[in-house]
């Protein structure tokens, strides 16, 4: 296994105040560069001497990639904000409590003090055969070893798998994509704004990324719009233990309601595929329906359809399928 | 080697052989685009017509129909799908590399499949229904042959060449480094699939089936594992990857000798399946692909002339 040492490896450090400066940066050290937010998976591969980037790029320095805007058409959160700010900003808590919820149940109260919401959706998956300094597919080798008959695979992915079967780490992903949030990417030349569930990308579309940025790409703004203000949302997080763990699966849903009866959902699970799952077939399952007991367990049912367990992880099936239908029967 | 291999360190900081580098991809694609311009450029300045000859037949030819049958609809399908395959198997390998990602995997296994199946179907029709040898075999005399267009290419002094049978030796060359370098992407692809998901098993990264057959079984009735994946896959890889870029020149040649101007005749063969008096009288040898009402037939690879009226009629392609 890797070599665990006190000391990193020596890299330049740059601190930058602006983006445009930061952007420079990223262009100029290109993919010898490692940008940094909270920092808090960053230290990780360092100390590990996995990955020993030439420039680190400090964005805490930049103040415009930081706070909440309250806009008429919804939030406007800078990349740089903490999962803390998140969890007690009060129209946050007041009309979008997904994402406070989601955010709350990130690691613990001293990492969601210096984690931000940037570097929580754009971290690297945790399997250990990659973090461990393996070269498997996503470390630009050939070989998954986590997904061989032999592998220890518990914590890894039962759908959306090609090749990589590792899964997306971030608890408020799901939250991100249940509530159609933004993305606002910006390199030197362009800057794009993606649909959440755009923003992360699986291992058939690029084997060593879990998100669209690329290297020169800085993610500058998620914007969570209006539309989905003050539904009825729900999320669950499954782990090993109470606190501070990675989940095992979670969901996050979001309905609008009248009465009984679903007008509108979206509905996202996270721990089970390279990146957070949209889904469709739930969402069309359940709206326009009223909701009983029935239709949470065909919801529940059909959210693992096209799943296919590994050989230790088999147990995600069902809690998948429990999630979705507590979310579903939620609504009742 | 290093420059044209991609080694990745393992946890203990030893080299492991992953696949071809990026660079090789390039420079194949650099080699490529030489090759092209730098014929059409060699080609125009030694003054050979760019347009296609045809031979002036005036009245009839006995024995010689107006349109010759080059490639029969059955192999002409072949072609088309193999070549279309072909293509989807290089732009769903290259073009993500070059940057423009999609979800790739999925539909260059399906395009390997479709390829194999079409060189199955190739290898059953040459051989029980056409002259398997006649586009395989190369003699002594179709090297002499060769050499003399090879001189005629590159000296306007040097005297015209024999014109060819129906297969004249480079597509005969060609075929032959097509045959090798598709196997070689074929079986390694073959055992890079097995590592991913499809309908028809589960991935596999270790080829439990090769390490049984090596070392049997352990005590709780697994295959012993033998071949380390990093090594052994690393060098299935290099395989697979080294036939990739070969193709890609192959590929750019074949299709730009095809859309040549002077070559355009092929193309129509392939394309409408005959080509016509004109082009079969000024381009091949009748002595060599003999020709009686429409029915073909190729002479011995050593261009001796053929007796149509003895040899049994023979439709090949």
């Amino acid at each position: 296994m890797a070599i665990i040492r006190d000391m990193i490896p020596a890299f330049e450090l740059f601190q930058p105040t602006t983006v445009e400066d930061a952007l420079a940066l990223m262009a100029e050290h290109g993919e010898g560069g490692w940008v940094l937010a909270g920092g808090l998976d960053s230290y990780d591969w360092f100390k590990d001497r996995i990955k020993r980037p030439e420039a680190v790029i400090d964005l805490g320095g930049i103040d415009e990639l930081k706070g909440i805007i309250d806009g008429q058409d919804g939030l406007e959160i800078g990349a740089m904000t903490t999962l803390t700010e998140i969890v007690r900003h009060e129209r946050v808590r007041s009309e979008y409590i997904l994402l406070a919820d989601a955010a709350e149940h990130v690691a613990t109260p001293q990492i969601r003090n210096q984690g931000t919401l940037g570097g929580n959706i754009s971290q690297d998956t945790r399997c250990w055969y990659y973090r461990s300094g393996w070269a498997c597919y996503r470390a630009g080798g050939n070989t998954c070893y986590a997904a061989a008959p032999q592998a220890m695979n518990r914590e890894h992915a039962i759908t959306g798998t090609s090749r990589c079967v590792a899964v997306n780490p971030s608890d408020t992903a799901p939250a991100l994509v249940a509530l159609d949030a933004k993305m606002t990417v910006r390199g030197r030349r362009s800057s794009n704004v993606y649909d959440a569930e755009d923003f992360f990308i699986g291992p058939a579309t690029d084997i060593t990324r879990m998100t669209v940025l690329e290297p020169g790409d800085l993610l500058t703004q998620i914007d969570i719009p209006s539309e989905w203000a003050n539904a009825h949302f729900y999320y669950e997080k499954v782990r090993d233990r109470g606190s501070w763990d990675f989940q095992l699966v979670s969901v996050a849903a979001a309905f609008k309601t009248s009465g009984n009866t679903i007008e509108d959902a979206r509905i996202a699970v996270n721990g089970i595929a390279p990146f957070p799952v949209r889904l469709d077939a739930v969402e069309r399952l359940v709206i326009g329906a009223a909701v009983d007991e029935a239709l949470a367990v065909e919801a529940g049912e059909i959210s693992i359809d096209g799943s296919r367990p590994l050989k230790h992880n088999e147990y995600k099936q069902p809690m998948t399928s429990n999630l979705v239908r507590r979310a579903v029967r939620s609504v009742a | 080697m290093g420059r044209w291999l991609d080694f990745e360190s393992n946890p203990w900081d030893q080299e492991v052989l992953q696949g071809i580098s990026l660079e090789l991809m390039y420079l194949a694609i650099v080699l490529a685009v030489l090759f092209v311009v730098g014929h059409m450029l060699w080609y125009r300045s030694r003054g050979f017509s760019e347009h296609e000859e045809t031979a002036d037949v005036q009245g009839s030819v006995a024995g010689i129909p107006e349109r010759i049958v080059r490639h029969t609809l059955p192999s002409r399908i072949f072609h088309w799908t193999m070549g279309a395959s072909m293509l989807v198997l290089l732009i769903t390998a290259f073009v993500p590399l070059l940057g423009l990602e999609f979800a790739w995997v999925t539909i260059h296994w399906i395009a390997g499949a479709v390829l194999i199946l079409t060189i199955i179907y190739h290898v059953i029709h040459s051989i029980v229904w056409q002259d398997l040898w006649s586009m395989m075999s190369m003699g002594a005399k179709d090297f002499r042959e060769a050499m003399g267009h090879f001189r005629h290419l590159l000296s306007s002094k040097s005297p015209e060449p024999e014109k060819p049978g129906k297969y004249p030796f480079d597509h005969r060359m060609y075929h032959w480094g097509i045959i090798v370098t598709s196997l070689a992407a074929i079986v390694t692809g073959v055992f890079m699939t097995l590592r991913i998901k499809t309908p028809f098993w589960e991935p596999d990264a270790y080829y439990p089936f090769v390490d049984q057959a090596v070392a049997g079984m352990n005590e709780v009735g697994e295959p012993v594992i033998t071949l380390l994946p990093g090594a052994t896959t690393g060098l299935v890889f290099v395989i697979h990857g080294i036939a990739g870029v070969a193709l890609i020149i192959m590929v750019a040649a074949h299709i730009y000798f095809a859309i040549r101007p002077d070559k355009r005749y092929y193309l129509w063969g392939m394309i409408r399946g005959w080509i016509d008096r004109e082009q079969y009288l000024a381009h091949f040898d009748p002595d060599k692909w003999s020709v009686v009402d429409g029915s073909i037939q190729e002479s011995p690879p050593g261009g001796a002339s053929a007796d149509s009226t003895v040899s049994a009629p023979r439709v090949d392609d």
